[in-house]
């Protein structure tokens, strides 16, 4: 029963990372007697599993995401939204608005094909199609700001441990950042410098996901950028 | 081309962006991204070049083959070029014959090469209206981010400026291989500038995003005496002739630079 | 000075390009070479020159065509104009369906489609310039392609071909090679598993030498497997096993409904704690 490698080697899919009995955690599966990695990515061995940190990856819905994502179709009381993941979601009427819905609405006033949505992943139906919601605070139409959009699997990076990350970005730059799990970021900031800024911030981040010290490198970065711009 | 199913955030913020002089890239609206321009790489095709404009790539083949002449020219060889947008390019990109826009890109480039008289097409007969070289020019797009006709037109007259073409010899109404080749000999260097309107502003090199939003379109393809060989105005809106006059000067002024950077890949 | 050797009787038999029999051509690759797909991959084999893209899972159009219970991986081959000589039309023929077609008959045992009902994962092949041996650096480009796109796979794919050339076995056949020789069997790999997944012949051979080159294909297609791999970590600046071990912080909040092993569960996701690592250059 033996741990195969390093802790934080860099594995691809089809390497033995565990040989006997443990838990397989993510981006793993269990063959025979030992634990394989079906991503690229680095190996993480804890308590009481094995798994591997995806360095590249799609998205995957779960309910309770916060996603950013493009209206493609209006169907009988619901939009088709583009959520980057391995199907369209659904946004229906009901949940979109507080009133009940009537065939005489016309849905186009609400949204149009290619609005751009901040929405919650309220539920996936039993064909795993993610079920959204635009109700609530913050949640809607988005009417200012542009999208980058950066690997889904790296979104935790961004955000940091308890929001570390991405509240010095916002600190420094004073935008509005709304990061959607499924790799849309939406940037709003009062400046086109300051949305710069953290648009460079970000793909740095993206591109340096895997490495160590990252939080005080973008620190430096974000100081060293404003002194550039004295 | 602006619609109704283009993002309005997206056509939002970037006329917003554009009033200021800038692009969302941080370019100015005359610039270029960066061209990356290598020939001669495919051993096997007469002619090559790979373009990289920004994020857009393109490779094109120059190709050489034996067939028959038209039917008013039958000494003159004959040049044809095609264009394939690969579904690798782009997500929305799927298998099949080319697109209206493809076909377009190929006939632009065309018409670009064919009206400067890049190629003189009498050396290429070889049995009178029977048998003539064709000279093929393949525009492979291997990943869209806008922009496609310069970047291939670029393309285009790199990988031709650098092809060696077999030559034949003709015996009896014969035509037969020889162990050589010669250097393509370009008469003219013809080049490529879209101007892309965007409300009231005009910008050069546009992305993907700004050409999906944008109004339309003026390419204008010029030789290195400045002549303007072809135009091609595409989108369903209007431009007044002052607009067509400036895009004209655009083009003039970044047609120079466009084909240093060629010249200078060979 | 010139050194000469008295032979018994033939001279030394040598290929065409003076490679040994179980010598494969140069090879090549790179990850992540197209910006727009989800992954791609870029592999020189010889002189093939060869791209490889993937998106998915995604939407499948037309839904008709998607199945309820798994994924549709699809599979495109498809050859430039100019990637051979003399010049091809741009159109589909039937060699490239077929090719198409045992492609992904090769590439589907590594892949975990059960996870992406009614998705598709699209795979397109374009060959920039063809040398023989086209359909196993297609797949070796194709495999890295879907595992740069970070699409949960099984094992990588491997592909290298093995054939007869003047009476003797040779591996990884040149496009001289294949077209004068006497037969061609392009295998496909899972080392992992020791499965093989693509297995075509053509030709004449008696059934030991069949055999024979059935096993030096798949030692060929151990050796463009070690390359897959360092292709696939070299985008990270790492090779495996250089990361030294630290104590760390675990890992945030985990979820109490973790998966377990084989799970068609979603993955949980973390909120990663900075990795301790050297940075490796």
């Amino acid at each position: 029963m033996s741990a195969k490698l390093e802790e934080r080697s860099i594995v691809v899919p089809g390497d033995l990372i565990y040989e006997g009995k443990v838990r397989a955690g993510d981006n793993t599966y269990r063959d025979g007697g030992n634990v394989y990695a079906t991503k690229v990515g680095l190996v993480n061995y804890s308590k009481d599993r094995v798994s591997v940190i995806a360095l590249e990856g799609g998205y995957t819905p779960l309910v309770g995401d916060l996603v950013v994502g493009t209206v493609t179709d209006i169907e009988l009381g619901q939009w088709l939204v583009n959520i980057d993941g391995p199907g369209d979601a659904i946004l229906t009427v009901n949940e979109a608005i507080d009133k009940p819905f009537r065939t005489s609405l016309d849905m186009t006033q609400i949204l149009e094909v290619g609005d751009l949505i901040v929405a919650k992943v309220v539920d996936l139906d039993r064909n795993r199609t993610p079920v959204l919601s635009i109700l609530g605070r913050d949640l809607g139409r988005v009417h200012e700001g542009f999208v980058i959009r950066i690997t889904p699997s790296k979104i935790p990076r961004l955000i940091g441990k308890k929001g570390s990350m991405i509240n010095m970005i916002l600190k420094e730059t004073r935008c509005n950042v709304t990061i959607g799990q499924n790799g849309r970021v939406l940037i709003n900031g009062r400046s086109r410098e300051d949305e710069e800024i953290v648009e460079s911030v970000i793909h740095k981040i993206e591109a340096e996901a895997h490495t160590s010290g990252l939080t005080n490198r973008i620190q430096e970065y974000l100081k060293s950028i404003k002194e550039e711009k004295k | 081309m602006s619609n109704s199913m283009v993002s309005r955030l997206k056509r939002k913020k970037i006329d917003e962006v554009i009033k200021t002089g800038k692009r969302m890239d941080g370019r100015d609206l005359t610039q270029y991204r960066e061209w990356q321009i290598r020939t001669g790489f495919l051993e096997k095709s007469e002619g090559s070049a790979e373009v990289k404009l920004g994020k857009t790539h393109v490779v094109v083949g120059v190709k050489s083959g034996i067939g028959t002449p038209f039917e008013d020219s039958p000494d003159e060889g004959v040049m044809m070029v095609n264009a394939e947008y690969t579904p690798v390019a782009h997500p929305t990109w799927e298998p099949g014959p080319p697109p209206e826009s493809a076909i377009e890109l190929a006939r632009v480039v065309d018409r670009g090469l064919r009206a400067a008289e890049v190629l003189s097409m009498e050396e290429f007969g070889l049995v009178s209206g029977e048998k003539v070289q064709m000279v093929f020019v393949d525009l492979y797009v291997l990943n869209f981010d806008g922009n496609l006709i310069d970047a291939c037109s670029a393309g285009a007259l790199a990988a031709m400026n650098t092809a060696q073409l077999p030559e034949f010899k003709v015996n009896k109404g014969e035509v037969t291989t020889t162990d050589k080749t010669k250097k393509l000999k370009l008469r003219a260097h013809p080049i490529a500038v879209t101007v892309v309107k965007i409300g009231d502003e005009f910008i050069v090199d546009a992305t993907a995003d700004e050409e999906e939003v944008m109004d339309g379109r003026i390419t204008i393809t010029l030789d290195e005496n400045n002549n303007v060989n072809a135009i091609q105005k595409s989108g369903p809106i209007g431009f007044t002739v002052d607009e067509i006059k400036k895009c004209i000067n655009i083009a003039s002024e970044k047609a120079a630079e466009i084909r240093a950077k060629v010249m200078a890949s060979a | 000075m010139s050194k000469t050797r008295k032979r018994k009787s033939n001279k030394t038999w040598e290929r065409v390009d003076g490679r040994k029999q179980d010598e494969l051509r140069p090879i090549h690759i790179e990850s992540g070479v197209i910006p727009n797909a989800d992954g791609s991959a870029y592999i020189e084999m010889g002189r093939n020159k060869i791209i490889a893209g993937v998106y998915g899972p995604r939407e499948m159009h037309p839904k008709r065509l998607s199945k309820p219970n798994q994924g549709v991986l699809r599979v495109r081959y498809h050859m430039a104009p100019f990637s051979v000589d003399p010049r091809r039309s741009p159109a589909p023929s039937r060699r490239d369906t077929e090719i198409s077609m045992v492609m992904r008959d090769a590439l589907e045992p590594a892949m975990f489609l059960e996870r992406y009902p009614r998705s598709a994962i699209d795979v397109y092949v374009e060959i920039i310039q063809a040398d023989g041996g086209t359909r196993c650096a297609s797949i070796n480009a194709a495999a890295v392609a879907i595992a740069d796109a970070g699409i949960p796979m099984k094992d990588l794919v491997a592909a290298c071909a093995a054939g007869k050339y003047e009476g003797k076995i040779i591996v990884d056949l040149g496009d001289y090679e294949d077209k004068k020789g006497e037969s061609d069997v392009p295998v496909a790999y899972m080392p992992k598993f020791d499965q093989v997944t693509l297995l075509q012949m053509e030709g004449i051979m008696t059934r030991d030498e069949t055999e024979e080159c059935i096993k030096l294909a798949v030692e060929g297609c151990k050796k463009v497997y070690e390359i897959q791999k360092e292709a696939l970590k070299k985008k990270y600046g790492m090779i495996q096993g250089e990361a030294k071990p630290e104590p760390e912080a675990e890992a945030e909040a985990e979820p109490e409904e973790a998966p377990a092993e084989e799970t068609q569960e979603p993955e949980e996701r973390l909120d990663v704690d900075e990795p301790e690592e050297d940075e490796k250059q």
